[in-house]
């Protein structure tokens, strides 16, 4: 069940936690390692890149069919790649405003664990 | 560095091999290969194999080949760099046939794919991306290639009926060829109004990922027998970042580009000089971005290549003459090891789609999104 996997990115997935380099003021996520940056909590405001339309899912995600994954432009600089939600697939479009929600991203099984996480809504 | 030479080639028919293993069809094209070039002093077995892990068959393949095939104690090495893994096989055994620690080296490529259902498949193909940052969220690789054709389409305002014209080269070259997996023609239309699997890629844009095998002697002595020689004139690869969102220029496929320039520039040659490619090409989206790496095309000017004609097998640019990842089958790890047997065969003048008076090749296979891209320049002496 990868307890610890999921568990050193709680920061990441919860609240959009990166890093911003000390010095020069970049903006990073994923977050970085190393001395020269610090946690920055990134707003979840940006726009939609690009998207595809998910018809054949893998393992893990068969019940979500279809779902739309997309690489979302985060104002802040970074780009991050998630799921849209709260909208239907036909309504995203290139150029769109986006924010970060936090949903459930998946299950891993009986004796697992839920996973809650980023993904990304139409802006209200 | 000495010159190094393609000696014995063999591959099976692509497709869904039920009563076969992966060893089984390892060993027969090893053996075949072997055969068809005696005399040869195998040194080293290097196995391209991208998912025996990931689908829960076999890891480390190579040491049980190598038993099956005869090769007793011969060095192995196993290669699981996803698509990319063939192609990375080939270069290790060329460098160690260039650099005289062995007179000739056998690779093979094997993949059995067809034991479990697609999602499991998906699964293991979307290895290649970011696990924690793309896959986690139900990322697939077909779906970053429907990313980048979306992309692709607004901001070069394309259509995507433009993208038609590869799958219908791939399924009309497929016809003459004996081992791809379709051997039928389709039209636009069908391509067209056919059901999605990652919108905008319909089901007749995506790869038919399937089992096969592929074996290529690599020695320091040309063909013993009568045919051509074929030398591996130039090798390069590269590496790009396996998250997406992490490219600057996501349509631009550096890791192809670099890759290229350097197989070309150890060749002494240049993409003008090439009269048959092969490609990793799962989708047309794929196929165009490459073409635009290698700089046969400017930006946003691939599909109108296509339309024009020249990537059929009397054109300039010569695509996927076998079929292609559509028509012959994507045999992921194998892929890269099955260019080089299916060039190997236009250099020689015996391949089904021949193109006339062949004599320079280019094989380019990618792991994931290109994150890893291997080129190889052969040429007929």
């Amino acid at each position: 069940m990868e307890l610890a996997r999921h568990w050193r990115q709680r920061n990441a997935r919860y609240r959009l936690e990166g890093s911003r380099h000390r010095s020069d003021g970049t903006v990073a996520f994923p977050p970085r390692e190393g001395a020269e940056w610090e946690p920055y909590v990134l707003s979840g405001l940006g726009e939609v890149l690009t998207f595809a339309v998910v018809h054949q899912a893998p393992t893990g995600h068969e019940g979500e069919v279809p779902y739309v994954v997309a690489i979302v432009q985060l104002v802040e600089g970074p780009r991050i790649t998630a799921q849209m939600t709260d909208c239907v697939a036909s309504a995203v479009t290139i150029g769109m405003a986006v924010e970060m929600t936090t949903r459930l991203l998946g299950d891993t099984g009986a004796d697992g664990l839920l996973l809650y996480g980023y993904k990304f809504r139409p802006v209200l | 560095m000495r010159p190094v030479y393609i000696a014995g080639t063999a591959l099976t028919a692509v497709g869904e091999h039920w009563e076969r293993t992966a060893l089984s069809l390892a060993a027969e094209v090893l053996q075949s290969a072997m055969t068809a070039s005696p005399q040869q002093s195998i040194g080293a077995l290097y196995v391209a194999n991208a998912l025996g892990a990931a689908l829960g068959q076999q890891s480390n393949l190579a040491p049980a080949i190598a038993r099956a095939a005869g090769l007793h104690g011969c060095e192995t090495l196993t290669i699981d760099a996803g698509g990319a893994a063939g192609g990375l096989a080939i270069r290790q055994a060329m460098l160690a046939v260039a650099s005289g620690m062995y007179d000739a080296v056998a690779v093979v490529g094997v993949e059995k794919v067809s034991d479990v259902l697609d999602e499991r498949r998906e699964a293991a193909l979307a290895l290649t991306t970011d696990g924690d940052w793309e896959a986690l969220h139900g990322v697939t690789l077909t779906s970053q290639w429907a990313m980048l054709m979306r992309k692709y389409m607004h901001d070069y305002a394309v259509a995507s009926a433009d993208f038609a014209a590869f799958p219908v080269n791939a399924h009309t070259n497929g016809v003459a060829s004996r081992h791809a997996v379709y051997r039928f023609a389709i039209s636009a239309d069908k391509v067209k109004n056919a059901g999605m699997v990652a919108d905008p890629l319909s089901l007749l844009d995506c790869a038919t990922v399937a089992d096969g095998a592929a074996a290529v002697i690599i020695s320091a002595n040309p063909h013993a027998s009568n045919t051509r020689a074929v030398r591996i004139a130039g090798s390069g690869v590269a590496s790009d970042a396996i998250a997406l969102h992490e490219r600057t220029h996501m349509l631009d496929l550096v890791a192809v580009r670099m890759a290229t320039t350097r197989a070309l520039q150890q060749a002494n040659l240049t993409i003008q000089d090439v009269h048959a490619l092969d490609m990793t090409d799962p989708h047309a989206i794929c196929a165009v971005l490459m073409l635009e790496a290698m700089a046969y095309s400017p930006r946003g000017t691939a599909t109108t290549l296509a339309m024009s004609g020249a990537i059929q097998p009397n054109g300039t640019v010569p695509l996927a003459l076998t079929g292609g990842c559509k028509a012959r089958g994507d045999m992921v790890g194998a892929l890269g090891v099955y260019q080089i047997v299916e060039l190997t065969a236009q250099l020689r003048g015996t391949a089904a789609n021949q193109v006339a008076n062949a004599t320079v090749a280019l094989a380019t296979c990618i792991a994931g999104i290109a994150s890893t891209a291997v080129t190889h320049v052969l040429v007929a002496e």
